[in-house]
C-alpha cells in the first residue's frame, strides 16, 4: 500500500454511510459560509439528495467527501448569488459621490476613524475573544460584501472565479473587498480596544 | 528604477483611501508597478496606513484560521441525521425508474 500522509480514508463506503461519515463535516462547512444554521441544514439535505441522483454517474476520480463537498459548494454559491441579487444597490463605486464613512474627499482618514494599533499585530493566532469579535464584525457586513469576503479569505477562490460566480466586474470586486476590509478593521478597533 | 513625479507624489500624499485600496489589492492579488510606487511613497509618510496594513494581514490570517473546516466542531443534531438517513434508505430501496 502506498504510504499516504492523509488520515486513512473513511473508505468510500457508498450512500448508506454518508450521513454517518460526512453529515457533520458538510454541516460545518455550510455553517461557516452562510451564517444561517437552518439553511445550512437544508443545504446538507439537498446535497445528499442531489448526490443520490448523481451517484451512478460519479466517476470516483475523487473521494466521496470531495465530491459531496463540491456539490454543497455549488449550493452555497446559489445562496450567495441570490443574496447579491437582492443587494445590488450595495455595490459602490470607488469615486462615487456618496458620502464616505471613513475617508475625507481628499482621501485622508476621517477624524475619529484613524487606525490605531490594537495590539493584535504581533499576537499569536490563538485568541478566542478576538475570534468571537471577528465573527460578530463579519456578521455586520452587508450580504454581498460578506459573500465576497468569505470567498476570498475562507475559500481562497481566485478573484476571477468570484467575479464570475457573483456576476461582479473586477473593479467592483476590488471596491467591495476594500470597503469590507476597512469596515472590518474599524469594527475590530471599536470592539477590541 | 522609475520614480514618481512631483504631481504623482502630491496626489498620494493624503490619499489614505487609495493607499488602503492598494494594500488590499496587493495582499490578495496583484498591483502594477506604478501602483506599488504610489503605495510605497504613501507608506513612507503615513503611520496610520502602516498600522492598517499590518492589521489587514492579521485579519486575513485570523479569518482563514477561524473558518478552517477541520477546526470546526459543529454537529448536526441527531434527529435530523436520522431523518436524513431514512430519506436516503428510502431512495436506495426504491431505485429511480429512469432506466
Amino acid at each position: 500500500m502506498p504510504n499516504k500522509n492523509e488520515a486513512p480514508a473513511l473508505t468510500d463506503a457508498g450512500p448508506n454511510l454518508w450521513v454517518k461519515n460526512y453529515a457533520d463535516y458538510l454541516y460545518s462547512y455550510a455553517c461557516t459560509r452562510i451564517d444561517d444554521n437552518e439553511l445550512a441544514r437544508d443545504l446538507v439535505q439537498e446535497t445528499f439528495l442531489a448526490a443520490l441522483e448523481g451517484w451512478e454517474k460519479f466517476d470516483k476520480r475523487s473521494s466521496e467527501k470531495t465530491w459531496l463537498t463540491a456539490i454543497l459548494k455549488n449550493k452555497v454559491f446559489d445562496v450567495y448569488r441570490k443574496k447579491s441579487n437582492t443587494s445590488q444597490n450595495q455595490t459602490v463605486s470607488m469615486n462615487g459621490s456618496d458620502t464616505d464613512e471613513f475617508f475625507e474627499e481628499s482621501g485622508h482618514w476621517k477624524e475619529g476613524r484613524y487606525p490605531e494599533a490594537f495590539g493584535i499585530e504581533d499576537m499569536a493566532l490563538e485568541n478566542k475573544e478576538f475570534d468571537s469579535i471577528l465573527k460578530a464584525c463579519l456578521k455586520k457586513l452587508p450580504p454581498l460584501w460578506k459573500s465576497v469576503f468569505t470567498l476570498k479569505h475562507i475559500d481562497e477562490e481566485s478573484s476571477d472565479d468570484i467575479c464570475a460566480k457573483l456576476g461582479l466586474t473586477s473593479s467592483n470586486f476590488w471596491v467591495i473587498s476594500h470597503r469590507a476590509k476597512v469596515s472590518m478593521r474599524d469594527c475590530l478597533q471599536r470592539n477590541w480596544i | 528604477m522609475e520614480n514618481l513625479s512631483d504631481q504623482e507624489k502630491a496626489d498620494m500624499l493624503d490619499n489614505c483611501k487609495k493607499a488602503t485600496f492598494l494594500i488590499e489589492k496587493q495582499q490578495t492579488g496583484k498591483i502594477a508597478l506604478q501602483e506599488r510606487l504610489e503605495l510605497e511613497y504613501h507608506l513612507s509618510i503615513c503611520e496610520m496606513c502602516n498600522t492598517f496594513m499590518k492589521q489587514s494581514l492579521v485579519i486575513n490570517q485570523f479569518v482563514k484560521k477561524l473558518f478552517h473546516p477541520g477546526k470546526s466542531e459543529l454537529k448536526l443534531d441527531d434527529g435530523f441525521k436520522e431523518q436524513l438517513q431514512k430519506q436516503i434508505d428510502a431512495k436506495l430501496d426504491k431505485p429511480s425508474d429512469e432506466d
